[in-house]
């Protein structure tokens, strides 16, 4: 406390001669920011939703505008924002909420909208407005999923066909017996692919499923945030987090720029039953191979089993932590951008001590056939602002929705911050 | 009124501080070689500035858990730490690996780095205090 009152009592003192003696100063602090601080292709520009809601994590917009926001944690037992525009000009006005647990998935299907925490899975019924009907009472669609902590939030898309795809991130680093130690082994198989480490099918309509009536969609997955169903091919598609910690562990083998570098961040398109190899493989965007891990026999090179695993459609830089994943089927944007995915990289921080890298959200081009067709490329920038670190950055993107008129939405989980991005062309 | 508090509550920290004991100096060399240990083991997950990564990487800066106990100090970093753990009401969800292979000078020049870096001002951790809870530990 007495450290707290000069303190205060200088930055008053302060303040007031700096802003007193110059006028400007005053005025531009109290300027909104360009496209609310983020940096955009020439054509497009932003505004802000809402601001300082929190962690938001996952969001998506209801056909009437409304924005509905998963936050990490319940804020005043409300763990699910709507965000209401009454005058149309794209701020909202009016904030409600509900749902008292935090968690990051959150989804709108056929007059449904799902959450969930990180261990289980709600859905609420939505009226002919497409407004909740019971805020209070939500059917428990899936209960019990593995939170150790670790990679435990559980994402969750819808195909149409009825079934709802959950993510369950392993609670592990490289499945060794001690997470990210030294030196501790992994063994082979890995115990905890039964359960975790990869995409749960579920009935998107039948309540109290767990791991005893789901489907292990895929394996070998250590941790997916971002995932989509891709309307073009009707295929689901995932954004992988790439292990950490190669030259923590094997520095003799990794030195910091390779732990740096490696490995991909992977874009996983998944049919029923693949196996992408985690723990025993990563993809090495360098080599354009999946090779085995160190845990595993690995030198770098070898591949071993991993031939036979199923490779990402693209590997994206290491370490940079894609949390949101977005097929776009707008046509507001150009008609480049139709069927082409957006992905909101949260930002790195196992790069250290190199410089980190992500903090914002790339657009890759996307063939007919459900394919990349180019590099990708910086859509939206500029979210860490001058310190580019998981603790300076002022804004960390993760979640991505499209609105009714084409619009992209972007959410912020360090304040949170929403981005609504419109196309004009000016 | 304002110049007022600030001159009271000046003098109050002023007193306060001179009263407090001054932890001694630490030797150039130790912290020297505490950095060495941090930048291998502990900068990728902790960062260079100490700071952490919000949500996962527990910062180090300015927290009871490394300003505090001394024991319990050594111990997370020896044993690894896996519960949940929170400060200044946020959580922290990685795992702490256990370091039970850095030698006791390691672990010493290592934490008191960390004690007298990041804005911290701590007592140093000796050898002798790393080597008395590794034995608790067996």
């Amino acid at each position: 406390m007495k450290w707290i009152l000069p303190g205060i009592a200088v930055s008053l003192l302060l303040g007031a001669n700096v802003y007193g003696s110059d006028s400007t100063k005053v005025k531009k602090k109290h300027l909104p920011e360009e496209n609310g601080g983020i940096a955009l292709p020439a054509g497009f520009r932003a505004i802000v939703v809402a601001d300082n809601l929190g962690g938001a994590r996952h969001l998506a917009v209801q056909k009437n505008g409304d924005v509905y926001v998963k936050l990490d944690n319940a804020k005043k037992g409300k763990g699910i924002l709507r965000l209401h525009d009454k005058n149309g000009d794209g701020v909202a006005d009016d904030v409600t909420g509900f749902a008292n647990y935090g968690g990051t998935g959150i989804a709108i299907k056929d007059n449904y909208l799902y959450a969930s925490s990180n261990t289980d899975v709600y859905r609420y019924k939505l009226n002919a407005k497409g407004e909740v009907i019971d805020t209070a009472n939500a059917e428990n669609i899936v209960t019990k999923l593995i939170n150790r902590r670790t990679h435990n939030t559980k994402s969750l898309v819808l195909d149409n066909d009825g079934n709802i795809y959950v993510t369950i991130g392993s609670p592990s680093n490289a499945c060794q017996l001690k997470d990210r130690t030294k030196g501790s082994p992994s063994p082979d198989p890995c115990p905890l692919l039964d359960s975790t480490g990869g995409i749960w099918q579920f009935k998107a309509d039948k309540p109290g499923q767990s791991y005893n009536n789901g489907i292990r969609y895929a394996t070998g997955i250590r941790n997916v945030v971002g995932l989509d169903w891709n309307q073009s091919v009707n295929e689901l598609y995932a954004m992988q987090h790439g292990r950490d910690n190669f030259n923590t562990l094997f520095p003799e083998m990794y030195d910091e720029e390779k732990s740096a570098d490696l490995p991909a961040e992977e874009l996983l398109r998944i049919k029923k039953g693949d196996d992408f190899g985690w723990p025993y493989c990563y993809f090495d965007q360098f080599q354009h191979k999946k090779v085995l891990a160190p845990e595993y026999g690995g030198d770098g090179k070898k591949e071993g089993r991993c031939a036979e695993k199923k490779y990402p459609v693209y590997g994206f830089p290491a370490h940079w932590a894609p949390n949101g994943l977005l097929f776009y089927t707008g046509d507001q944007f150009p008609a480049r951008y139709r069927n082409g995915a957006f992905i909101a990289f949260h930002g790195s921080w196992n790069r250290a001590p190199r410089p980190q890298g992500g903090y914002c959200v790339v657009f890759l081009p996307f063939n007919k056939d459900g394919m990349p067709s180019g590099e990708f490329e910086m859509f939206a920038d500029g979210f860490a602002g001058a310190d580019v670190s998981p603790n300076g950055a002022r804004f960390r993107p993760c979640g991505l929705a499209q609105g009714p008129d084409g619009s992209l939405y972007i959410s912020d989980d360090k304040k949170g911050r929403i981005w609504k991005v419109n196309y004009s062309g000016k | 009124m304002k110049i007022l508090a600030f001159t009271i509550a000046t003098g109050i920290a002023v007193v306060s501080m001179a009263m407090q004991t001054k932890p001694a100096a630490v030797p150039k060399q130790t912290m020297e070689n505490g950095k060495k240990v941090y930048d291998v083991y502990c900068l990728a997950c902790h960062q260079a500035d100490g700071a952490g990564v919000p949500k996962m990487n527990p910062p180090l800066s300015k927290t009871q858990y490394v300003l505090g106990d001394k024991k319990r100090l050594v111990q997370i970093i020896l044993k690894g730490m896996n519960e949940p753990l929170e400060i200044d009401g946020e959580s922290y969800e990685n795992t702490m690996s256990a370091h039970d292979f850095l030698s006791d000078q390691e672990v010493a020049d290592v934490l008191t780095y960390v004690r007298n870096s990041f804005k911290n001002k701590a007592s140093i951790v000796t050898p002798a205090e790393v080597k008395a809870v590794r034995a608790k530990l067996k």
